[in-house]
């Protein structure tokens, strides 16, 4: 009466273990590439096992899920920086998407999304910021409203302090900041 | 289910457990906020410390609407920091080195309720630096409860608009440590001046500090 379905069964003395696939040909493209298949082709990945040390310059959108120390410039493409990856490295892109961890300051023209379980410990430049819930930030956000000015590679060297807009003095000392004098207070530096 | 198991449960429900995700309060008003967004945006591309946890909302509106840079040094996670590693005596002389930014380079201060979390050494050698941190005529926002410390719980606070906000639990290593009588307050910062207090219905108060012109 309750007959069972036996043609999804495998037949008796059979291993239920998946059939090898058939040997994919790496490098020989398809007669007509679909969409998907081009658009894999414009995004490039570091892996997780690799590791850059130095200057990376591109114009195409990257992804990073590797380690990566030095400086990064992407000027007019998305940079994501993926669950894996760290980072060590001044930024410079059209934007950034942040799912790993970043150490170094970042500058965008149009985005800086730190994602959830993202963390960015420097300073963060872009018209466009956006934290997530469980987002860990450290540093500054200046959202410039005529978009960051990305400064060349050359003027930024690999693990050099963020341009402070202030000149270097004291930190606060204790007990001694409130009493400071008037002629002190007068002095006011634009941002 | 009688009356207690019902009143248990929802008991249970409303309080976060360690490592539970924050739990969103409802809308309040707020009065001071209002004052101290009217400071900030009196002043050419405004700095603003936030003593709490980076809050995508509020960068959004202090940064985006304001044109505020933002500074977020989360003097919070250093105290958990601090009681995890058993070195809470050694926290008011970290705070006195704390901050990197030179004297009087800050025009808005979002202190939130950290001092309630401090003992009085700690909340001495912050409100010290936080003093000399605010530019003359310079603000500084701090909420203040009430109520005794009961709950383990820090309030991240986030800013809907200039008129309201809301507030989201999360775990903390310690609650509250006293509730400050209003002299107190006023006498950790000497150097500022209250320009408003508020006492909100949900029984926070608001308390909004200017430096003198004259820088204090």
């Amino acid at each position: 009466m309750w007959k069972r379905d036996e043609a999804v069964r495998p037949a008796s003395g059979q291993s239920a273990a998946p059939q090898p696939t058939p040997p994919v040909t790496v490098g020989t493209p398809s007669p007509t590439p679909s969409a998907s298949q081009k658009l894999e082709s414009d995004i490039v990945n570091i892996g997780k096992s690799v590791v850059i040390k130095g200057e990376l310059n591109g114009s195409e959108d990257l992804t990073i899920e590797g380690v990566v120390e030095g400086t990064i410039q992407l000027r007019d493409h998305v940079l994501t920086i993926g669950p894996n990856g760290r980072i060590q490295a001044q930024v410079f892109a059209k934007a950034v998407i942040v799912l790993g961890q970043v150490s170094g300051n970042i500058a965008a023209t149009e985005k800086i999304d730190i994602r959830d379980n993202g963390s960015v410990d420097g300073d963060i430049v872009s018209p466009r910021v956006a934290i997530a819930e469980g987002a860990h930030f450290r540093g500054s956000v200046d959202m410039q409203r005529k978009g960051a000015q990305a400064p060349s590679a050359s003027a930024q060297k690999p693990g050099a302090q963020p341009p402070q807009a202030q000149p270097p003095e004291p930190a606060v000392a204790s007990g001694s900041a409130a009493a400071k004098p008037p002629a002190v207070a007068a002095q006011r530096v634009g941002a | 289910m009688g009356l207690l198991d019902r009143l248990i449960s929802r008991r249970a429900e409303s309080e976060p457990g360690p490592g539970s995700t924050p739990r969103e309060e409802p809308v309040f008003a707020t009065k001071a906020l209002r004052k101290f967004v009217a400071c900030l945006a009196s002043r050419e591309s405004p700095i603003l410390l936030d003593l709490g946890t980076a809050v995508g909302s509020n960068v959004s509106f202090f940064g985006d609407h304001l044109g505020c840079k933002i500074f977020v040094e989360n003097i919070y996670d250093d105290l958990e920091r601090h009681i995890a590693g058993g070195t809470l005596d050694a926290f008011p002389d970290f705070l006195k080195t704390r901050f990197t930014r030179r004297v009087q380079s800050v025009d808005g201060i979002l202190c939130w309720d950290l001092i309630d979390y401090l003992d009085r050494r700690s909340a001495i050698a912050l409100s010290e630096q936080l003093s000399g941190l605010l530019r003359p005529e310079g603000a500084l926002l701090g909420f203040f409860g009430t109520a005794p410390p009961r709950d383990r719980f820090y309030s991240k606070y986030v800013v809907v608009d200039a008129l309201n906000m809301k507030h989201q639990a999360y775990p903390a290593a310690r609650g509250r440590q006293t509730v400050l009588q209003n002299r107190d307050i006023i006498r950790l910062f000497p150097s500022l001046r209250v320009s408003d207090s508020f006492l909100l219905q949900n029984n926070l108060r608001e308390i909004l500090f200017r430096k003198p012109a004259w820088g204090g």
